[in-house]
């Protein structure tokens, strides 16, 4: 059924269609009225048990205990409550729950933002959740029930990450696959080992130094296996909705000379120039990397070699190189392939066409490595507040 | 696929025997069986009280208390030799 929401909303309506026995949330900007509205499909007996806990820590914690008892979960964060988070986000996957996470991506403080980049859930990569990157809230509304038909099959969490504002809060019309077909897609979720009291097991208690790295080990060798699974679950999705999804998605990339990465809804502005220059001849395409854990390094490798290819970070390492332009050039390693770095847009800075269109004429020239900064120019603005004291060493 | 996870009792499978760097050594001729290093034990693996202690080894973390607390010093730690 089409709809015409915002986007938080709308998941909301595709979350209730999924069919989640417990969930815990913790509201916080950007995905407030999401909590909202699955508090709403509580209230109507929908969703048969919402816990309202007192903190995002408590939330995953919570659904730790729920998954591990059998049943289907689903939380919704962002921001500074995925940092809360952190701790129970590697038990989660250690323990093997398929929790469903949907992140609404904001910047982290200090200083305080609630505003869109993507450096809450980049920092949360090497936790061993499965991480769905979406480009618009369409991507968004149909990557829930593939969360749950991939977590469910290789016993692992999944973060569906959902840029904060510009696609939680962006209305436009959305297709929400109805209940009976999601149903049909979704088969029931059986947990192997579910706590049980006439059977006792604890989950995830201890492991000497002798077991520990088996433990993870495994965990690696199942996030390999968990992307044939995206795979399966994106065919199987694009037979019930006629929407077709990939791990990565290129666009205009065949015969493309020049070509940006990236995740999110950046991608979409990228598409829009890459028409564009098109249309003036030049030979531009771009990369949308939906899957960002598990790391589609094969793919990737295949399908940047030997182009030009700018990698824009929304998020970035302090001390060291963006983190998806180092494992891109990692992907690319001796292929002789130019690979650029741009970062920023940290903050609810977003990345305007002309932004894009700069980063592909210097494409042109070789590699560089440089902030996206909003050049005062090009918008009107004025900083004048917020700017900080500089303080002489 | 593995998930960690263990059925009631199964921690004993812990060795916990591999941590220690010293292991005590017990001097049988100079024990006067008190039972006063089998009770200070934070392990509880040094036999039965009012015996000539059998240490458990698969158990026994290192720890010198019992060393420490023997009133004839007939316990020694020694070195755990280890590539």
């Amino acid at each position: 059924m089409i709809k015409t929401k915002s986007g938080a909303k709308v998941l909301g309506d595709m979350v209730a269609n999924c069919k989640p026995q417990v969930v815990a949330c913790y509201p916080i900007t950007p995905t407030t009225s999401l909590t909202e509205s699955l508090n709403q499909y509580y209230a109507d007996g929908k969703i048969p048990e919402y816990i309202t806990v007192e903190a995002e820590f408590s939330a995953l914690s919570a659904l730790i205990g729920a998954s591990a008892a059998g049943a289907r979960t689903f939380t919704t964060t962002g921001g500074q409550g995925v940092l809360y988070m952190h701790e129970p986000i590697f038990a989660t996957a250690g323990m093997r729950l398929p929790v469903v996470m949907l992140i609404g991506n904001r910047a982290v403080s200090a200083p305080l933002n609630i505003w869109n980049d993507e450096q809450d859930t980049i920092s949360q990569r090497d936790s061993g959740w499965i991480q769905i990157y979406c480009k618009n809230n369409q991507e968004a509304v149909d990557a829930i029930p593939q969360a749950f038909y991939v977590a469910e099959k290789i016993l692992l969490p999944v973060m569906v990450c959902v840029d904060g504002f510009l696609l939680t809060h962006a209305v436009e019309q959305v297709d929400v696959v109805d209940e009976k077909k999601v149903q049909a897609f979704l088969p029931p979720y059986k947990h192997p080992l579910k706590l049980d009291s006439e059977n006792p097991v604890s989950v995830g208690v201890y492991a000497n130094p002798t077991h520990y790295q088996m433990f993870r080990e495994d965990l690696m060798e199942d996030m390999k296996v968990a992307k044939d699974l995206l795979v399966e679950a994106a065919e199987k999705w694009g037979k019930v909705s006629g929407r077709h999804y990939g791990l990565i998605e290129g666009y205009k990339l065949d015969d493309a000379e020049r070509v940006l990465v990236g995740l999110g809804s950046a991608m979409d502005n990228v598409y829009l120039v890459v028409d564009e220059l098109r249309e003036k001849g030049e030979k531009v395409g771009a990369l949308h990397i939906r899957v960002y854990r598990p790391f589609p390094r094969e793919e990737i490798k295949q399908a940047l070699k030997g182009k030009k290819v700018g990698i824009i970070d929304r998020a970035i390492s302090i001390g060291a190189q963006a983190p998806l332009y180092l494992e891109t050039l990692e992907a690319l390693n001796g292929t002789s392939t130019d690979v650029s770095s741009f970062y920023g847009s940290l903050g609810g800075r977003g990345i305007k066409r002309i932004h894009i269109r700069d980063m592909f004429e210097k494409l042109k020239k070789g590699p560089v490595k440089e902030w996206i900064t909003v050049n005062p120019e090009f918008t009107g603005l004025k900083v004048n507040v917020g700017k900080g004291k500089e303080v002489k060493k | 696929m593995i998930i960690p996870h263990a059925k009631p009792g199964s921690s004993t499978s812990n060795l916990t025997g591999e941590w220690k760097a010293f292991m005590p050594v017990v001097n049988g001729d100079k024990c006067i069986k008190c039972g006063i290093c089998q009770n200070f034990c934070p392990e509880g693996i040094m036999g039965v009280v009012k015996k000539i202690p059998e240490i458990d080894y698969e158990y026994c973390k290192g720890c010198s208390v019992c060393a420490n607390e023997c009133p004839v010093k007939c316990i020694v730690m020694e070195r755990v030799e280890d590539d």
